[in-house]
């Protein structure tokens, strides 16, 4: 019996880890929950990149909803996440829209040269001043705005295939489903 | 068989008597030694009230942090993207205080600002700011750069060199 | 194409450890000795295959070879050779690389040195350490391989962390490995011992010099890392309690358990099922380390999870290792647990008490550290334990052990004279309290401290201890054995934690740390000293940039020594403080840049007096001494046929023999 007592603890480290695992993929420890979420998302008006003399404002994307991708060529693991973007973007059905941040736009455009474009349309925010109101902490992060301009859901860090299918997919589809 | 009994016996209790005090120091050790992290938006929802010292999370302000020209003190605002606090510490910041970056501020509240004895920057090689990207690579920092850490002490998580 | 041969190569390295693991096991369970022999070609073949695979690692950053990601992740052009080899495990990748080289080393020197040994012994043993070097191979193979390559290749890489380029980052983490794959060796052996049924005296004695010796690595490992913490970090401090310093910290307190309970068994036969579940403890706590550090679980609230199949696989592989040689505990402890009866005043009791302190600081330094993932298991939100928890604590325990550790090298094996122990207490205390008392009283440059007095009451108390023995022995051994290497190799140890003792201590109480704003010219008075801040200017090295400080400093009028910290930005931007110290035996003079302020050419200054910050370290490399010293004892050497042990073990009429 008492030689049975190491092993009992043990087994409840064992839990405790498989605990911790299993709550770092449910929960993304850095996910500081959004106060921006079902609030209307801030009022922009940025240039595109590569056609800087166009601009796109927030008024001009109502009326559908689309996901927006903080990205920039500088961010390591913007490149991890790229390969998802570039292989679900398609079959989510909804817009993809990239957003910029603190980035030269001669090194973005390199840097989507190299690894695919797989945004319709994206924003530059050079200096990251819209940015601030978006709350955003770094790259990459992903806002899901509704046709209202409601933002609805926010995931800080890198998309996975899993958080894909998981939190944003359901989400799109009631989006598309109730507001058609 | 009876003396070694006793002896046994006197020998279970005393460690039991032992474990007993020590899990009674322990308890209080880690109910004294205890940290919460809260965000400003928790801090000033009253989360913070109940405790002599806890850690402040979330970023610094871009434009907020003021140097005041005769002495060490500092003072910048820490928001988490809804609400503000304005944070008051005096000493050296870490090498990778920057502005519109995470950090992790030790201290309590006086009145509306909260006053911090530490100060830790905070990187991740995950999700960085656009200054760290490049340094952090996947090189896990030794010691102390300055992650908040559940460690005291402040150092990024991995150290590949003392990680067995 | 070579980064490729790498990769086939741990492959290969992989099969052969299947081989080493199970052949040799189903030989000696059914008594085959062709199966038995297959175990150290085995081994020998798979640690050729496993330094092939670290030399190409080390080629393709020599060389480069950006196409290997691992390589553009943590080295770039501008970074110098010997940084560029020290960066093969700079990361998770190459240092779990290196760990597996590390165990293979110890394979081998332990199939080579085994032959004395019984051979299904020996094979079990081997077939263990293959089942530990079968997880780590497909570890690093499916979750974390070294060799992938980047495609397109980048013309640079990234730059290796900035922390990491320093003299420490190329003997800390192989001294470290060193130490906890080392405990591999006492934990193969115990399991052999459990699954044949038996464990002789002649094994448990010839298990005991691989512990201290791995033990010893562990120790200059962390000696080296605190110094390098302290170095490096710009903040002074030598020891944080933080998880990564925990992770090294937990197997080093049950190795110090492990050396003496295996003394107790070797000698006495008793305490065997003790032995057995320390060295069992000591391995798994290595290997828990390998998981809190590369998993993710325990900056679960500060960082994003890294790959979760890491995670998931160090759980499955942790479970496997020490689950399972706790169920074998479980099940085969009782078959060889037996031993000799001991008094309750007696060595062995002494050593039990330490055993138990040292096994209870571990645990206490555990949860701890598992403390934020508890919280968030009880649903108590972010917390984290501070600093004190963890100093409270362990000196709490460890004060009873310092307190015990005089008597006992005296104290008789079985039944110890309660007078000759009052004498030895009688002389230590009068030390402690005379001579301490007066160096305390005496105290550095007038500050008078509670801790600093405790700080060499402690110091003298455990070195009069240690000093009368060996007086005791000088007068009583007859010349020649007086002090065999076992022997003395536990005086020099118990000396370092004398040695150790008072340096935390006054460092801790006497240490001056003050953060002022200097302009050029000002001076600033900390311990005695006077700073003068004379400016900063330029300077360049091989991939930074530095603004470097100068900083006389004066003992009253008279200089003392110049210093120049630093201010460095790597090229890629990353930021480093460079602190410069003044060595010395009874104090460092610390000085680190903090930040500029305004424009007057004024900085903001760390400035230290650290007294006696270096009698730490010089405690912990005296213990790490005593560790190696003790190991080369000749008892230990490997008699060709083993003799039955305990009438061999059991030294006659000198009590006192034992590293313990």
């Amino acid at each position: 019996m008492s030689r049975a007592l190491p092993l009992a603890i043990f087994l409840a480290l064992v839990g405790l880890f498989g605990f911790g695992i299993w709550w770092n993929q449910r929960h993304d420890p850095r996910e500081v929950p959004s106060p921006l979420i079902g609030k209307p998302a801030p009022a922009f008006d940025l240039p595109v990149l590569g056609d800087p003399a166009r601009r796109v404002s927030k008024a001009a994307m109502l009326g559908k909803p689309y996901l927006l991708n903080v990205f920039a060529s500088w961010c390591f693991a913007c490149r991890d996440e790229h390969p998802v973007l570039m292989a679900e973007a398609q079959r989510l059905g909804i817009a993809l829209v990239g957003y910029n941040y603190k980035d030269d736009p001669a090194d973005a455009q390199r840097w989507l040269a190299q690894f695919g474009n797989p945004y319709g349309l994206i924003l530059a925010d050079r200096d990251g001043r819209t940015a601030i109101d978006f709350g955003v902490y770094g790259a990459p992060e992903t806002f899901l705005i509704d046709a209202q301009g409601v933002i609805r859901y926010k995931r800080i860090g890198a998309l996975t295939p899993q958080v894909l299918a998981e939190q944003i997919e359901p989400r799109v589809r009631a989006l598309s489903g109730g507001a058609p | 068989m009876n003396p070694t009994r006793k002896r046994r016996m006197t020998l279970v209790l005393l460690i039991l008597g032992a474990v007993g005090v020590a899990a009674a120091l322990t308890v209080y050790a880690l109910q004294q030694n205890m940290n919460y992290l809260l965000t400003p938006s928790q801090v000033l929802a009253g989360q913070g009230a109940g405790y002599k010292t806890f850690r402040l999370g979330g970023m610094v302000k871009t434009g907020s942090v003021r140097r005041d020209a005769h002495s060490l003190t500092v003072d910048f605002t820490v928001t988490d993207g809804d609400h503000d606090l304005p944070v008051e510490y005096t000493g050296i910041l870490p090498d990778l205080f920057r502005e519109n970056q995470a950090v992790i501020a030790t201290g309590h509240m006086d009145g509306a600002r909260f006053v911090a004895t530490e100060v830790l920057a905070k990187h991740d090689e995950n999700y960085m700011p656009k200054e760290l990207a490049a340094a952090m690579a996947k090189a896990h920092a030794k010691h102390h750069v300055g992650t908040p850490d559940p460690g005291p002490g402040t150092r990024q998580e991995s150290a590949p060199a003392p990680s067995p | 194409m070579i980064p490729e041969l790498g990769q086939l190569a741990l492959i290969l390295a992989l099969l052969l450890a299947l081989a080493q693991c199970a052949l040799p096991l189903l030989g000696a369970w059914r008594g085959n000795a062709a199966l038995m022999a297959v175990a150290r070609p085995a081994a020998a073949g798979q640690a050729v295959f496993v330094a092939l695979a670290f030399s190409v690692l080390a080629y393709a950053f020599l060389g480069f070879d950006f196409s290997v990601a691992y390589v553009a992740d943590n080295a770039n052009l501008a970074l110098p050779w010997y940084y560029r080899f020290v960066a093969v495990w700079g990361a998770h990748e190459g240092s779990l690389l290196l760990w597996i080289l590390i165990l293979n080393f110890w394979t081998v020197a332990f199939a080579a040195r085994s032959r004395h040994l019984p051979e299904p012994f020996a094979a079990r043993a081997l077939g263990v350490l293959g089942f530990v070097s079968v997880g780590f191979l497909l570890f690093i193979l499916l979750t974390s391989n070294p060799f992938t390559r980047l495609l397109p290749m980048p013309a640079d890489g990234a730059d290796l962390n900035p922390l990491l380029q320093d003299p420490g980052m190329i003997s800390h983490p192989p001294m470290l490995y060193m130490g906890y794959v080392g405990f591999s060796i006492a934990f193969a052996m115990a399991i052999a011992g459990l699954l044949g049924g038996e464990l002789d005296n002649a094994w448990v004695r010839w298990s005991r010099p691989w512990t201290n010796v791995a033990w010893g690595f562990l120790t200059l490992g962390i000696v080296i890392g605190s110094w390098w913490a302290y170095a490096e970090l710009g903040w002074g401090g030598w020891w944080f309690w933080d998880p990564v310093e925990n992770a090294s910290f937990m197997p080093w307190l049950v190795g110090a358990a492990l050396i003496h309970a295996q003394a107790v068994t070797e000698k006495r036969g008793t305490l065997r099922a003790w032995t057995l579940l320390l060295a069992i403890f000591a391995f798994a706590l290595s290997l828990l380390g390998t998981f809190l550090v590369r998993s993710g679980v325990l900056t679960s609230v500060h960082a994003f999870a890294s790959d979760p199949r890491r995670g998931i696989f160090i759980l499955g592989f942790l479970t496997a290792v020490v689950g399972g040689s706790l169920l074998i505990y479980a099940l085969r402890a009782p078959k060889v647990a037996a031993g000799k009866a001991f008094a309750t005043l007696s060595r062995e009791t002494l050593i039990l008490i330490a055993n138990l302190m040292l096994v209870a600081s571990a645990a206490m330094v555990l949860l701890g550290t598992l403390y934020p993932l508890i919280g968030e298991a009880l649903n108590l939100g972010r917390i984290s334990v501070g600093p004190p928890y963890f100093g409270f604590l362990f000196m709490l325990l460890m004060a009873p052990a310092l307190f015990l550790l005089p008597f006992g090298p005296f104290a008789r094996w079985g039944r110890a004279d309660a007078g000759e122990l009052a004498r030895v207490l009688r002389i230590a205390a009068i030390a402690a309290v005379a001579l301490g008392g007066t160096l305390g009283f005496l105290a550095w440059r007038g500050a008078h401290e509670f801790r600093a007095l405790l700080g060499w009451v402690a110091a003298v108390w455990v070195l009069a201890g240690v000093i009368a023995y060996a007086r005791k022995r000088w007068r009583e051994a007859p010349a020649g054995r007086r002090y065999p290497a076992e022997l003395l190799g536990m005086l020099l140890a118990h000396a370092g934690i004398g040695v150790f003792v008072a340096g935390a201590l006054l460092t801790t109480a006497l240490s001056v740390e003050r953060d002022v704003r200097l302009a050029p010219g000002e001076s600033v008075r900390v311990g005695g000293f006077d700073f003068r801040y004379d400016g900063v200017r330029e300077v360049k090295g091989p991939n930074w940039l530095a603004q470097q400080g100068t900083v006389s400093v004066f003992d009253h009028g008279r200089p003392v020594t110049v210093l120049h910290p630093q201010k460095r930005t790597y090229e890629r931007g990353q930021v480093q403080t460079e602190a410069a110290i003044r060595p010395g035996a009874v104090r460092d003079l610390y000085v680190a840049l903090g930040e500029p302020l305004g424009d007057g050419g004024a900085w903001a200054l760390r400035v230290y007096d650290k007294p006696f910050v270096r009698w730490i370290w010089a405690g912990g490399l005296l213990m790490m001494v005593g560790g190696f010293v003790a190991a080369a004892d000749r008892r230990f050497r490997a008699k060709r046929a083993p003799q039955p042990a305990p009438a061999a073990a059991t030294p006659a009429p000198v009590p006192a023999e034992s590293a313990a």
